[in-house]
Order: structure tokens, then C-alpha cells, then sequence
């Protein structure tokens, strides 16, 4: 039976905080950078207040914290930090190492788009950028996911068969600055379910040395990176088990993905983050309206699934992709590209059109929503032909 | 209930965020479930922002910001000439201004829109009540006046709680505050055409 929740109303960014100090991990090095600078900021409160243990270390650029978190995480600490946009994009020779050196770190990401032009607000080229890290990447539609979906990463980063850093996604400002009801947890089960952190082999270890990070002749490296490789897919399976057992404690359930009224819908809308929750609203009204829409929610985008999407996908008429970042690949956006090579390969033949939309924080609404569907069923209905990689809401 | 929609209308510095932010927590403490988001341009001080709250007793999903608000509440009133923020305003619901202005006074500035206007001066009654021009709370007493989501008394019983928490070290402020809600309710009452 779950526990029983604390209601409370709080943002993003105060969720993923709230979390950090129920986790209480050994080690945060961060820099502070928009919109997720508040969570370093109240970790640091909580710290002060003798709230929390974790050993805040306040570094001089993004490069050093995530440094500095596969330093901490390679001694054998549970170890975190926090950044967006440009913030990432300076990780990011560590988000290679902190994957290959199989370092269970979370990383609470904020997603901002990338300069330029410059821009403080969502989208997902950040984390999208980062695709091909090695990292295993969720995300959350609303305060309530990025707060569950936080409580989960430990189990699934540290879990034997994985052992991979995890990022932490939310929309930035939409969802980090947004106040909204939320259901907390109490610290207890909270503690019982991520549990301690006892990793087998760590520098810290004098009994048992070892080396983290050496060079490796071209003999291992083929080796190595296979091993990662198994470690990905072996992730799908763990972040199942670990969202079963979370729905223990809290009564909710998550999967791979999330799927909204699309076990009868002609009409599928794909999409990851804040906008679900918009495109929702949209299928309501428009199932008023006969038209049989429905939503698929990517909630884990590393490990990719694959052959779910396509199986989930295999009755339906038509589905948008929807994309939050650019790619450049003149083709189609980063879903786009991997949703309609997963169709390809489960032998679908689906009506399948690329939409980008919100970048910069370009506000998506349940009317673009509904364009969108409306426009898969005059595709298919009145075999108009749809732009196969078109821009929601652009300006004339 | 229906969920209600609110868009506030500010300048950066004036605490337009904070009051949508206030209001959320009110309606929360109220059990409802809430929305309190501001829309971040270019972060200056003095610049028009925009900061929102959608109230309902259905879990609220739509992450998108209002363009027809059920009620629009402008802080600065020089917004007026400047922003159209009667923009998808609906008729059935209301504008709320801080001015010293009448309601009637006030219409001729946004000549498209027909329904309710409720003005109150909300720089004077804090100056009246506080010593210092913090709009925030007659801004956020006019707007549960003009929603009338949750009672007068139900709201001043909320606001007490919360006062007494956030000023647990400044007692004197207590009062203050919850005057200036007391004239905040009292003028809108005779100020709403």
C-alpha cells in the first residue's frame, strides 16, 4: 500500500530541491546559470539550515562541476549537480567520461535552449544536444514528474546491470518557475526506497585499489563501449522495475512512455515534456468533436524505446512527431529522425509528419495542438499532402 | 467550478509575479488546485511583464500562457497606454486597475472592452496601511474580491495564517497587511461598474 502524501504547491525547480534534500547525496558541485539556478541556491539553504549533510562545492564554471562530480562520484559519493543550456554544452566532455567511466551520477537538468540567437527560455537543443552522451535521460511533464522521476534515478544510475549517470529533465521556466499543486512524500519512505549507496569498487577503497579514467590501447575500446552499450539497454528494463516499485510507495505509475486515450485514436500526437499536458487538453476537446486523437508522452528518451513506440503506434492513422530542438540535418528533428527509423525497422508504414515547435520558449497552445491533429486528419481523410518537416506557431 | 483564468499586468520590480505567486498559494491553502507562472522577457526593471494563475477544482494540465483571460488585473495603470491588456479579456468576467481613478474613468481607455471594470487604489491604501507602496496585497484582495472563488472571510482567515508565518519575526507588519485587505475589499465594493 502507498504511503500517504503531503499535498503541497510548489515549482520545478522547488521540487527537484525538495527531492535533493530527501535524498541527501554525499556531493553537489554546481554553478549557478538560468532557469535552474535556484536549485543549487535552495540546496545551499537547505545546507545552512542544517537541513541536509551533502557537501556543497561551489565551482568556478560547469566544466569543473561536472569535473568535480565524476571526482567525487569515482571516490565512491553519491554525487549530483544541476545546470541548463550552455551550462551542459560546457559538461560536455565530462558527460563522456562521467558514461564510460560508468559513474552513477544525476545531473537535475532545466532545459534552456542554446545561443543563438541568445535566449534564456525552453527548449529541449540542450539536452537533445547531449543525445550521445551515454547518459540515460528522462523527462517530465509537470513539477509532480521532475520530483518522482528525481526520487527514481539513484535506483536506476547505481542499479548493477546499469551503472550510468542519469539526466533529470524539466522545461525550463514552464515548468521550473510554474507553481502547482504537487503530492510530496514523506522523508522516510523516501530514504527507505532510494536506500545507501554502497558501490562494489571506488578509489577511496584502500583495500582494494583501482583506477578510474586510464588510457586504453585500441584493443579495450571496442570493448568498453560495447559494455556501455549493454548497460543502455539494460537500463530499459531497470527503469521499469523501479517505477513498479515506486508506484508501491506512491500510487503513481510510470513507464516508458505514457500513453493518452490513443488505444482507439486514428490520430497520435509524440511528443516529450510540458506540452503533453497542453496536447492533452487538445485531445479532450477534440474527441468532443468525434475526431479520435490521442497522446504518446516520451518519458525515456535514453534508452530509446524503440520497439514500443512503433508497437504503440501500429493502429493508429497518423502521428506528429514533435520536436523541441532543431537538428540541422536538413531531414527532420532528432525524434523525427528516430521515431520514423523505429517505424521503418517494426515494418510500419504510419503517415508520419515532423513538427518543430516552442523553441525559445515559443509558447505552444492547445489551439497548435489541435492544428496539428486537424491537419493529420485532412492528410488522411482528404489525402491532402502535409509537409513532411514544417514549424508550428512561425511567424509570417 | 469552472477553472478561472487570470492574467496580471506589471512592470519588472512591482511584484506582479509575486502577487499571481500569493494568489496560487491562497487558493491552494483554499484546496483548489492552481497555476502561478510569470512569462520572463527581457529581465529590466521597469519593463511591462505579464504573470498568470489558472484556479480550478480539476487537476490542470495546459502548460500554455492565457490569451482569454476570464480576469485581467493591471498593477501599473500607465499600462493602460501602452499594452492592450483587455486582449481576449472575456465580457463575463472583469478588469482590475490600481488607480485612483473611477471605473468610469478608466473605460475610456479601453473603448473594446464592455464588461466590469473594478479600480482601487492600491498604492494609497498601502501607504495608508503599511507606510510604503507595496500594491501586492490590496491588488491580491480586489481579485478574490472580483473572482469570488473562495469568501471574503474565508480569504482573511488564509492571509492572517500566512501573514502571522512569513512575519513570525515582525509581528507589527501582521495588522498592516490585513488592513490594508480590509480597505482593499471596502473600496472595490464601491468602485466595480
Amino acid at each position: 500500500m502507498s504511503v500517504k502524501s503531503i499535498p503541497d504547491r510548489m515549482s520545478g525547480n522547488e521540487a527537484v530541491a525538495y527531492a535533493i534534500k530527501q535524498v541527501n547525496p554525499d556531493v553537489m558541485p554546481a554553478f549557478p546559470i538560468t532557469p535552474s539556478t535556484e536549485i543549487p541556491q535552495l540546496v545551499s539553504s537547505y545546507i545552512a539550515n542544517g537541513e541536509m549533510e551533502t557537501e556543497f562545492i561551489p565551482v568556478e564554471s560547469e566544466h569543473s562541476a561536472m569535473s568535480a562530480a565524476v571526482g567525487a562520484e569515482s571516490a565512491g559519493a553519491r554525487s549530483l549537480t544541476a545546470t541548463s543550456s550552455a551550462g551542459l554544452a560546457l559538461m560536455w566532455e565530462e558527460l563522456l567520461l562521467a558514461a564510460s567511466n560508468r559513474l552513477p551520477i544525476v545531473l537535475a537538468l532545466v532545459n534552456r535552449t542554446l545561443s543563438g540567437p541568445i535566449n534564456i527560455n525552453c527548449d529541449h537543443t540542450d539536452s537533445m544536444g547531449a543525445r550521445d552522451t551515454g547518459w540515460i535521460q528522462i523527462y517530465a511533464e509537470n513539477n509532480q514528474e521532475v520530483y518522482d522521476n528525481f526520487l527514481q534515478a539513484y535506483r536506476i544510475a547505481e542499479h548493477d546491470d546499469v551503472r550510468l549517470p542519469v539526466m533529470i529533465c524539466q522545461d525550463g521556466f514552464i515548468i521550473s518557475h510554474g507553481v502547482q499543486n504537487i503530492s510530496l512524500l514523506p522523508d522516510e519512505p523516501v530514504q527507505e526506497f532510494v536506500g545507501t549507496y554502497t558501490p562494489e569498487e571506488y578509489l577511496l577503497n584502500p583495500g582494494k585499489p583501482m583506477a578510474v579514467g586510464p588510457y586504453a590501447v585500441t584493443e579495450y575500446v571496442m570493448e568498453a563501449r560495447k559494455a556501455q552499450r549493454v548497460a543502455m539497454e539494460n537500463a530499459k528494463q531497470v527503469i521499469l522495475d523501479v517505477a513498479d516499485e515506486f508506484a508501491r510507495v506512491s500510487g503513481r505509475q510510470y513507464g516508458l512512455f505514457e500513453e493518452y486515450r490513443t488505444e482507439d485514436a486514428d490520430y497520435v500526437m509524440l511528443l516529450i515534456g510540458s506540452a503533453a499536458g497542453t496536447a492533452k487538453d487538445a485531445v479532450d476537446q477534440l474527441r468532443e468533436q468525434g475526431v479520435k486523437a490521442g497522446v504518446l508522452k516520451l518519458r525515456v528518451f535514453r534508452p530509446f524505446p524503440e520497439k514500443e513506440i512503433a508497437e504503440a503506434l501500429k493502429n493508429c492513422k497518423a502521428v506528429a512527431i514533435m520536436d523541441r530542438a532543431e537538428s540541422y540535418n536538413g531531414q527532420a528533428g532528432v525524434l523525427g529522425s528516430e521515431v520514423t527509423a523505429g517505424l521503418y525497422r517494426n515494418h510500419s508504414d504510419v503517415l508520419a509528419i515532423n513538427y518543430i515547435y516552442g523553441l525559445g520558449g515559443r509558447d505552444f497552445t492547445t489551439d497548435d495542438a489541435a492544428a496539428v491533429f486537424n491537419e493529420l486528419k485532412d492528410g488522411v481523410e482528404n489525402g491532402k499532402e502535409i509537409e513532411q518537416y514544417q514549424y508550428v506557431g512561425l511567424r509570417g | 467550478m469552472k477553472t478561472i483564468e487570470i492574467r496580471w499586468h506589471g512592470r519588472g520590480g512591482q511584484g506582479a509575479k509575486t502577487a499571481a505567486l500569493l494568489l496560487a498559494d491562497v487558493a491552494f491553502k483554499f484546496g483548489k488546485q492552481v497555476q502561478g507562472f510569470p512569462e520572463y522577457g527581457p529581465e529590466r526593471s521597469g519593463a511591462p511583464i505579464t504573470a498568470y494563475n489558472r484556479i480550478s477544482d480539476q487537476e490542470i494540465r495546459v502548460h500554455s500562457n492565457i490569451y482569454y483571460p476570464d480576469y485581467v488585473a493591471v498593477v501599473d495603470e500607465t499600462l493602460l497606454e501602452s499594452v492592450d491588456v483587455c486582449a481576449g479579456l472575456k465580457e463575463d468576467g472583469a478588469l482590475i486597475v490600481n488607480t485612483p481613478k473611477a471605473p468610469d474613468d478608466i473605460r475610456p481607455l479601453v473603448p473594446d472592452y464592455k464588461g466590469r471594470i473594478i479600480t482601487l487604489d492600491a498604492r494609497r491604501i498601502s501607504e495608508e496601511a503599511l507606510g510604503r507602496n507595496f500594491p501586492n496585497s490590496p491588488m491580491l484582495a480586489a481579485v478574490v474580491y472580483a473572482t469570488a472563488f473562495m469568501q471574503k472571510d474565508e480569504f482573511m482567515k488564509e492571509m492572517r495564517t500566512s501573514y502571522e508565518h512569513k512575519f513570525a519575526k515582525k509581528p507589527e507588519v501582521i495588522d498592516g497587511n490585513m488592513k490594508a485587505l480590509e480597505m482593499a475589499f471596502a473600496e472595490v465594493g464601491g468602485a466595480d461598474a
